[in-house]
């Protein structure tokens, strides 16, 4: 369980987060949604430590991590999984050496164990025989993949992905999210998502925290947010026709 | 500036910490010593043979009087190669060659999210990144160094042998005559401050660049154009309180 209790962050003048706490639980998918410029990403940077919140804290399983300095932080790192907005992987390394590298890092496995686990984590996410290839020669829809394969390399226990489905076709965006979703259920994950894409607030939506203008304003289930009146939400759900004709069928 | 200056100061110690896993952090070291050594053996040998051969014939056209022996001008022109042409020179060159990978190298990896992708994982992404190319900035750099000198001092033979300014025995007198080791250690000395700047201002410029492609150039113009500065002051000093 990940918890954030009053988190503010400020660049320059700019007040990013107001004030947001919120809870996130094990063995569920926890989105946070919101439009551009609400602080979606900008939260998960602060729960992940890659900004610092000028005020408030973020604990893991009870742990104050923010009060903790970067060598206290790393057993909490290492049961951290990232997929970020563009992959994020290594260009100078291949397929395989990206997922091994954290595993070179802080294990004591053997080459043979690593590799066994490199190739376990590419056949879980589809990726079978691609181990020597290099991040520029994968799509987009791949790079994802092996970044999620990187992220699951550790065996987390908390898994943060940022935007899974940006700059991917819609079908290969339900594949991303399946993936994520069947991952959390079978590493007993507490996995949280920044996204702004409908079909994965429908799809995999256990617990959604919706942002607005760097405020917490609503918080619930995908079974709860078509029905609800909040009109900051509800401009931004049903934003789309595609949504409001689904709607107009509820 | 001197916000700056406290900024380079603590990335500088973060690049030294102790690394999570030698092993790992070895291999970068290497690569990067191939970059670095290898991977500018080429440029560095083309322009040493050009200076030491242009230097020598320049020499030899100023010695006019009949009164200084033509094997002065090897003398001049070896310890111009050990105590400037070569160490200062090949540095200039050197920081937009490396200098300038090294930037835009660690940039990109920057706005691409590989830093953060790093510092998750929980590996010290200075001393991951930084600390291998200043160890290999530190060490090729001296030894392109000695290469360079090496070749200038061969330049400027073929210069005498091409031009007939001044004859090649004339020139090898000239260039074994009154050899002071103080300058090989003051040129050596001058290769190890000139990597370590290279290395950890382009890192430096690069670790902190903050956007897109854009800015990823702009930190390698950046990186080199402070290295040469630095490269340029540094030079002075180690000249004035060596020499």
């Amino acid at each position: 369980m990940i918890e954030v209790k009053d988190i503010y962050k400020t660049f320059g003048d700019n007040e990013v987060l107001k004030g947001i706490s919120a809870t996130f639980h094990t063995r569920k998918n926890n989105l946070i949604i919101g439009g551009s410029g609400s602080g979606k990403t900008t939260l998960l940077k602060c729960i992940v430590g890659l900004h610092e919140p000028t005020k408030g804290q973020v604990f893991f399983e009870e742990q104050n991590f923010t009060e903790m300095d970067f060598t206290e932080r790393v057993p909490i790192r290492t049961q951290i999984g990232m997929l970020f907005q563009n992959s994020a992987l290594f260009d100078s390394m291949t397929v395989e050496e990206n997922i091994m590298f954290p595993l070179n890092l802080f294990t004591k496995q053997s080459k043979e164990e690593k590799l066994e686990r490199a190739n376990f984590c590419l056949e879980r996410v589809n990726l079978k025989g691609k181990n020597k290839l290099y991040p520029a020669e994968l799509s987009g829809g791949m790079k994802k993949r092996v970044g999620i394969a990187r992220a699951i390399s550790m065996q987390p226990k908390y898994l943060f992905v940022d935007e899974p489905n940006s700059g991917l076709d819609p079908k290969t965006s339900i594949l991303i999210d399946e993936l994520i979703d069947e991952l959390t259920t079978e590493y007993e994950m507490t996995t949280v998502v920044v996204t702004h894409d409908m079909n994965s607030v429908m799809g995999i939506g256990d617990h959604i925290i919706f942002l607005h203008q760097g405020q917490k304003w609503w918080e619930g289930s995908s079974k709860e947010i078509a029905h609800t009146d909040n009109k900051e939400l509800n401009d931004f759900v049903f934003a789309s026709k595609f949504m409001q004709a689904a709607k107009s069928k509820l | 500036m001197f916000q700056s200056l406290g900024k380079y100061i603590l990335l500088l110690q973060l690049s030294f910490k102790k690394p999570e896993k030698f092993s790992v952090y070895w291999k970068e070291v290497m690569l990067e010593m191939v970059s670095v050594g290898i991977g500018s053996l080429g440029i560095i040998s083309i322009i040493s043979v050009f200076i030491g051969a242009a230097t020598t014939i320049q020499v030899a056209f100023q010695l006019s009087s009949p009164l200084v022996p033509r094997s002065i001008a090897g003398s001049i022109a070896r310890d111009s190669n050990i105590l400037e042409f070569s160490p200062t020179i090949s540095s200039l060159v050197l920081a937009g060659r490396v200098g300038s990978s090294f930037a835009s190298q660690i940039g990109t990896m920057r706005v691409t999210e590989q830093i953060d992708a790093l510092e998750i994982m929980g590996v010290n992404a200075p001393g991951y990144l930084i600390s291998p190319k200043i160890i290999a900035g530190i060490t090729m750099v001296p030894m392109l160094v000695i290469i360079s000198i090496m070749l200038g001092i061969t330049g400027g033979y073929i210069a005498c042998i091409v031009t007939g300014d001044i004859t090649p025995a004339d020139y090898i007198m000239g260039v074994n005559e009154g050899f002071d080791g103080l300058t090989i250690r003051v040129a050596l000395v001058k290769a190890f401050v000139f990597g370590f700047i290279i290395a950890s201002i382009c890192s430096y410029q690069g670790f902190y660049t903050s956007g897109g492609a854009l800015e990823v150039g702009q930190s390698a113009t950046a990186g080199v154009v402070y290295s040469c500065v630095w490269i340029l002051f540094a030079d002075l000093m180690i000249t004035s309180i060596m020499l």
